[in-house]
């Protein structure tokens, strides 16, 4: 089959690449363009893995054609610091311990970082019920939960 | 030596993980992010039934797609003899675990691997499969656990004769094996009870579920020689086993550990690496292979269920007098459910002069079960525990006055012959009295579940080295997977140990050919007995050092003291130096004898034990039998908090699996044995909304064989929750809750049994 | 010294579940059960862990023994 061509920007940077029809934007993210930090955990929409923002939407890239990007703007966690500083959501879930095996935590800092955007002081339901679509088997979540808040209250300039 | 009481600096604070920033940036390396060049996908095909006898596989139109490069079945694997050993997380028959990885004349479960291929792309792989072309011969199966024991059960294995009893049976059955464990005289024992619970408890199957699915990347090359890169908890393990199913020498084999996206137990024996490397040397190229999520579901894990009965007689006092308690294990398809410590863990927390334990080992067509947090204990606790909360009510006691007074102490004997020493249980229950939310009067509506539990915990085999570089910054490997955070903890004994901050130590997961053999990470023994080998091994660099600071100030080294990251002059005696520090001493490292390193190799023996209890408060909506966690307190003897953050966040996450197993958690199967809910849709783990906030209440009863005094803590907190949880929805409902999952469905059900 | 084994030792013991055995070695104590209760000592190597008063050794070669001591043998323990 053909493959298509798309133009996108990615993290900030245009970008092309070229991909089949069917593949999904996270199988090109991973295995085209290379960026291994969206991680596949179940390629159903299920488990938050993979999360980008697409246009400034979180969405699951395993549920997204790559050819859907066209013209779009992704962000992937690749593209959440800004060059060697971490974003307060990055700092938080490292001072927090927010993360054990860290294989959900690419989706969770996006989402998190698209909560924040959005919502710039959540309470612990919001967020909960903001992070329901993320899975994370290892920390109970409640680490997760006390880093965004943090977060939050950095951003909002409250705290360091 | 010994630093339990000794004034600690960085051991006990919360310091940022070394490997955190990767992991937050997107940076670290998951096996599923390894590329090789010319690289190959593997995947696997899969039974659709769940028993069924391989007539034939033809896989000619496979290997004639275009794209394809191999395809392998279980012809080219070595048919190896029935061998136990103890390399993973529990006896491992290699012939099983051999037929395991590629069907060997029979498909035992739905998802049982009978062939494999490798193509250039993964999508040409997965077309391939479809061609393959394998003639079944569908056999009657069995999943259930009673009626897999039944006579006239479908029989898995026609060489499977029951061990433990004696004689020895004159027919195959699928029961693998029975154990006893006896103390005292129960029947006797049962004469002198005044209050008497009986009861059955029914477990689900539930899967580990980590979220990283298994993958890998291996390369066989022409002269041998062997790359693995995947995503296990030990990597050793997956070197020993390749090697073993595959008749190689250990020596040609390279496993490098990838980061891992979680295991839990589940990551303790191999799928696909053996298959990748039969595919990479039937093609001469690196192979790389990764579970779908269906696959996980269909082909890995989980841990056993169960059906239980228990009986418990005590005094009107509350002394308990006597135990019986019957088990019955589901293995999956081989032999080895965790049924060993399942019938030692839920009768180790009391002090009961009469048990008699029998535990069954029994195989159905279910995927093999793995390893999963304190393998056993949990299904046995729920047994235990759901039933002492009845008999507290019988006995109008307060459920923790019962668990006190009945409470394994120092010098108890259990009922498997150990006594215990070093424990902290009573401190524990002591912890649950004071804690506020026990304290606090249950809210209307509301219902509170009180719980306990039990790990050994375990030691074993470790390595790790120190290295003090050339600008006297410092660098510790170990063999040990990180799964957890362990990576800190390491760095911090360190520098506690050599009286450094912890960012001047960066600490790696070295590969096989790098350090001397480490066990996996599992059963809660990287921070007891890695952190054993790093310690001992930070001491011999310290004493290198006072060497290396005596040879420079030309006086003995027993006159040189180590303080604070410095040498020191022992006494005014030992001359008036200027102290000096590591990167002084690195300086003249070649001057004074060469690299100032040392590697320790131990044999942790004394892991301590861990003892845990959990508070529950629970609503139930009696209209939907939907149940909200509406507080959850854990609280739980760590020996020493290295890094208390991780230690909570295993006993947070220990917690929220165990309300996964408690509420939703189980797998669904249709009468063709196969699973309906191989999907985390279906398949229901808990997720952020569903619950609060979980308090972590740490105890510290030093574990005397440790040097910081740790105790393993990754287990103990799977084990409370699901009777916590069912005792607190008794209360709430009035209703007994022996049969787990409680999901609304069974809620429902037993309301309505129960006329509510 | 006494031993009890609980678990899956009942078949080669015909049942017994505590002996008296004089060894002052792991490994000659492995002997002499194997000597015994032929099949015991293989079972012990490849799947049992043993405690010594109270305390447990995966691997039961490290146990020290000493006149007296309690020597219990368990299925070996791994976890999660
Ligand atoms: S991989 Fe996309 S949601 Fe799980
Ligand atoms: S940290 Fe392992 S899944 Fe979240």
């Amino acid at each position: 089959m053909a493959k298509s061509y798309v133009s996108t920007t990615i993290n900030g940077e245009s970008a092309e690449y070229l991909c089949e029809p069917q593949q999904t934007l996270l199988d090109v993210l991973r295995d085209v363009v290379g960026l291994t930090g969206s991680k596949e955990g179940c390629a159903s929409g299920d488990c938050g893995a993979c999360s980008v923002l697409l246009d400034g939407t979180l969405v699951c890239s395993c549920l997204v054609l790559g050819v859907e990007a066209e013209g779009k703007s992704i962000l992937t966690v690749e593209g959440v610091a800004q060059g060697d500083k971490l974003h307060p959501v990055q700092q938080k879930f490292l001072e927090h311990a927010a993360l054990q095996c860290g294989f959900c935590t690419p989706g969770l800092i996006v989402a998190s970082k698209a909560l924040l955007d959005s919502n710039p002081n959540p309470t612990e339901t919001e967020i909960r019920y903001w992070l329901a679509g993320n899975l994370c088997r290892c920390t109970g979540y409640d680490k997760i939960v006390r880093a965004v808040q943090d977060a939050g209250a950095v951003m909002r300039g409250e705290t360091v | 030596m010994n630093y339990i009481d000794s004034n600690l600096k960085v051991v006990g604070t919360r310091p940022i993980r070394p490997d955190g920033v990767d992991k937050v940036t997107g940076r670290a390396i998951y096996a599923a992010d390894t590329r090789a060049s010319g690289m190959l996908w593997g995947k696997i095909l899969r039974s659709p039934h769940a028993h069924a006898r391989i007539v034939s596989i033809d896989t000619s139109k496979a290997e004639k797609l275009a794209g394809v490069r191999a395809v392998v079945t279980s012809a080219d694997f070595p048919n190896i003899a029935s061998e136990e050993a103890f390399v993973g997380e529990g006896p491992m028959n290699f012939r099983d675990l051999s037929a395991n990885i590629m069907a060997r004349g029979k498909a035992l479960y739905e998802g049982h691997a009978v062939a494999a291929v490798a193509a250039t792309t993964q999508a040409i792989a997965e077309d391939a499969l479809a061609l393959i072309d394998v003639k079944y011969e569908v056999l009657p199966h069995v999943i259930d656990v009673d009626e897999a024991m039944a006579d006239n059960a479908p029989v898995l294995h026609d060489d499977m004769f029951t061990s433990g009893v004696t004689p020895k049976p004159a027919k195959a059955s699928n029961i693998a094996k029975v154990v006893t464990f006896k103390k005292g005289d129960v029947e006797a024992g049962f004469k002198t009870a005044e209050v008497i619970v009986e009861g059955t408890y029914t477990t689900k199957p539930v899967h580990q579920a980590y979220i990283e699915p298994h993958a890998c990347l291996a390369t066989y090359g022409s002269d041998g020689q062997i790359t693995i890169h995947s995503s296990s908890q030990g990597h050793f393990m997956v070197r020993a086993y390749t090697a073993k199913l595959l008749g190689m020498d250990i020596a040609n084999i390279r496993c490098t550990p990838a980061e891992i996206g979680g295991g839990f137990g589940g990551k303790t024996l191999v799928y696909l690496e053996p298959v990748a490397v039969a595919l990479s040397r039937k093609t001469g190229k690196s192979v790389k292979m990764q579970m779908t999520r269906e696959e996980v579901f269909r082909g890995s894990g989980p841990t056993s269920g169960a059906s239980m009965d228990v009986k418990i007689g005590a005094k009107k006092d509350g002394t308990i007098v006597a135990v019986n308690q019957i088990l019955k294990f589901q293995a999956g398809a081989f032999a080895g459910s965790p049924i060993g410590p399942g019938c030692m863990c839920g009768l180790a927390l009391y002090d009961i002069e009469h048990i008699n334990v029998v535990g069954y080992d029994v195989v159905s067509n279910r995927p093999k079960v793995a390893a999963y947090r304190a393998p056993g204990a949990p299904i046995t606790s729920f047994a235990i525990e759901s039933a002492l909360d009845e008999l507290a009510d019988k006995l109008g006691m307060d459920p923790l006055t019962l668990r006190e007074k009945n409470a394994a102490r120092n010098g108890s004997k259990t009922h498997y012959g150990v006594t215990h020493s070093n424990i902290g249980f009573e401190q524990v229950l002591a912890a649950v009295k004071t804690h506020p939310h026990w304290k606090t009067p249950v809210k209307t509506g509301q219902a509170r579940g009180l719980a306990c539990g039990f790990w050994f915990n375990i030691g074993g085999e470790s390595s790790a080295n120190v290295h003090i570089n050339e600008d006297g910054s410092v660098s510790a490997a170990t063999g040990s997977p990180d799964v957890g955070g362990s990576r800190a903890s390491m760095g911090m004994m360190v520098a506690e140990v050599l009286g450094i901050s912890v960012d001047k130590v960066r600490t790696t997961v070295a590969d096989t050919a790098s350090i001397g053999f480490t066990f996996l990470t599992g059963g809660s023994r990287v921070t007891f007995a890695t952190g054993m080998a790093v310690t001992q091994a930070a001491e011999k660099v310290v004493d290198e050092l006072k060497k290396r600071a005596a040879m420079i100030w030309e006086i003995q080294a027993d006159a040189v003291e180590w303080r604070d990251g410095k040498a020191f002059p022992a006494g005014s005696n030992a001359g008036a130096f200027e102290p000096l520090d590591l990167a002084a001493i690195a300086l003249k490292a070649g001057r004074t004898g060469g690299p100032i390193n040392a590697e320790v190799s131990v044999n942790a023996q004394g892991a301590g034990a861990g003892f845990g209890a959990h508070i529950c408060d629970v609503s139930v909506d009696k209209e939907t039998g939907a149940v909200t966690i509406e507080r959850y307190t854990a609280i739980q003897d760590v020996g020493k908090a290295i890094h208390p953050s991780y230690v909570e966040g295993q006993i947070q996450g220990g917690a929220v699996q165990g309300i996964g197993w408690a509420l939703n958690e189980e797998y669904i199967y249709n009468d063709k044995g196969q699973m309906e809910n191989p999907g985390f849709l279906d398949y229901r783990c808990p997720v952020a909304s569903d619950i609060p906030m979980i308090e972590a209440v740490l105890v510290e009863v030093p574990n005397p064989r440790h040097p910081f005094g740790a105790r393993g803590v990754g287990e103990v907190p799977i084990v409370p929750p699901m009777a916590a949880i069912g005792n607190a929805i008794r209360r709430a409902t009035g209703v007994s809750m022996p049969h787990l999952p409680m999901s609304p469905p069974t809620i429902l059900a037993a309301l309505s049994a129960a006329g509510k | 010294m006494i031993l009890a084994s609980g678990g899956s030792c009942h078949q080669f013991t015909g049942g017994r579940t505590e002996f008296d055995v004089e060894a002052t070695t792991f490994r000659r104590l492995i002997l002499e059960l194997e000597q015994k209760y032929p099949g015991l000592g293989k079972q012990i190597e490849e799947s049992m862990a043993v405690a010594v008063d109270g305390e447990i050794f995966q691997d039961a070669y490290l146990a020290e023994l000493k006149p007296g001591s309690e020597i219990v043998l368990i299925p070996k323990i791994g976890g999660g």
